[in-house]
């Protein structure tokens, strides 16, 4: 909570800090305590907030359609099955309209992608304060409950994608028609002599817009739920500035928060539909 | 904002929840979606069948009626035909006992009238016989002139 001993940027920083897990200097195990010390973790240290909710969230999802897919009957069906049917015709609907080579997994990893990402996002809603308050009680300092707000979380996505990418243009078009792919186009020339100038531009070109798909993918739902919790984050200071400004804040964070209910389910549809694109354009030749 | 170990466990996590959802989740309900859509389609098929079959039972029933009337007409013809057949042989009949009866009758008649002249002409030449022997008896004997009488009651 922003008391009387936090100042507005150390309220914004601690929110903004994950609980790290990881080596101390002194060579020690155990959880950083500042910003700087989790900073000085380096590569070897977990974000052990990301990883339990975003897991917590991802079992929830898959207890929920688990429990649906165990008593699925093609009589009529119960409220659950409804709703989890009407999920995945939505999503199944979406895979059939952009993607149009044949491969059982793209369906399940849309489905996965939006539902997981919808629900990471969901917890934007929970208020700023309620969760860390509720964890401060329990003695754990730092609790960053949006796990899309987590570059790691929205990378590990993005790479797990991009891997799948690499895989099956390989799988598909071979090692030489992947190659091919990456140095033969945009330009070419019936030249050879011209064409094999044409292939480190051609490389540079393509390179770039093969490696902007993941990091396009991560920053973009990185960005927009960073930002969004920012706001969050920022109109919950002004409930300490007073009642006039503090009801305001009230009125504000209802307002955006009904606002974010577009932008999280947005984020998690345009994620989906990017992945489905991006495998789509890998199972075929261009 | 730290980029550490997380995002490897972020990448494993997602990697298995994409592996669990294909498997577990997915295929069922994939599957119900697909049997319901199965049923409903083959619902309506056999509702078309049977709208099919009813339009050609109509058609049967119809044709049926139709062959049924015409072999009553048929058999109604038949007996109309059977029932003239046997007046018209009842006739013949009639025509032919009668015929035999008439000729029959007249036999009979020819020989009753036979039989009567006979015994008339007998009684006559009797009468005729017993006249004459009145007449005669006194003069005549009727043995010596018997012949002469018979020959007169031939004629008569």
């Amino acid at each position: 909570m922003a008391g009387d001993t936090l100042t507005s940027s150390e309220y914004i920083k601690h929110h903004l800090t994950n609980l790290t897990f990881g080596q101390h200097p002194d060579g020690s195990w155990g959880v950083a305590h500042s910003a700087a010390e989790a900073k000085e973790m380096g590569f070897w240290a977990v974000h052990l907030d990301t990883m339990f909710w975003s897991i917590l969230l991802g079992v929830a999802f898959l207890y929920m359609f688990k429990k649906a897919a165990d008593q699925v009957t093609s009589g009529v069906p119960g409220m659950l099955q409804n709703f989890c049917e009407w999920i995945v015709e939505f999503i199944d609907s979406s895979v059939r309209g952009s993607f149009t080579a044949k491969n059982n997994m793209v369906a399940p990893l849309a489905l996965t992608i939006f539902v997981w990402i919808f629900l990471q996002n969901l917890m934007d809603l929970v208020p700023v304060d309620l969760i860390p308050l509720v964890s401060g009680w329990l003695g754990i300092h730092f609790m960053k409950v949006v796990p899309s707000t987590d570059p790691n979380a929205t990378f590990g996505m993005a790479i797990g994608v991009f891997m799948l990418v690499i895989f099956y243009s390989i799988k598909m078009k071979g090692v030489g028609g992947f190659a091919a792919e990456l140095t033969l186009q945009p330009f070419s020339s019936s030249n050879a002599v011209v064409n094999t100038l044409f292939i480190p531009i051609n490389f540079v070109l393509e390179f770039v817009s093969l490696i902007a798909k993941p990091i396009s993918l991560a920053l973009r739902l990185f960005g927009n739920m960073y930002a969004g919790e920012m706001i969050f984050i920022l109109i919950a200071i002004m409930y300490n500035a007073g009642i006039v400004l503090g009801l305001f804040g009230g009125v504000l964070q209802l307002g955006w928060a009904i606002f974010h209910i577009l932008i999280i389910t947005l984020q998690a549809f345009i994620f989906m539909t990017l992945t489905i694109v991006y495998l789509d354009m890998a199972h075929h030749e261009h | 904002m730290n980029i550490n170990l997380t995002l490897i466990g972020q990448l494993i996590s997602f990697m298995v929840f994409v592996w669990l959802t294909m498997k577990y989740v997915w295929t069922p309900i994939m599957g119900a979606l697909d049997t319901r859509r199965k049923e409903i389609a083959d619902g309506l098929a056999a509702a078309e069948r049977g709208l099919h079959e009813k339009e050609l039972a109509k058609e049967h029933a119809k044709d049926v009626l139709h062959a049924a009337k015409a072999q009553a007409g048929e058999i109604v013809a038949q007996a109309q035909k059977r029932a003239s057949e046997i007046v018209d042989e009842a006739k013949v009949n009639a025509r032919t006992e009668g015929e035999r009866l008439v000729t029959a009758a007249q036999a009979e008649i020819e020989q009753e009238v036979n039989r009567a002249r006979e015994q008339l002409r007998e009684k006559v030449g009797e009468l005729a016989l017993s006249g004459a022997e009145k007449i005669l008896r006194k003069e005549i004997n009727a043995a010596a002139h018997k012949d002469i009488v018979e020959a007169l009651a031939k004629q008569i």
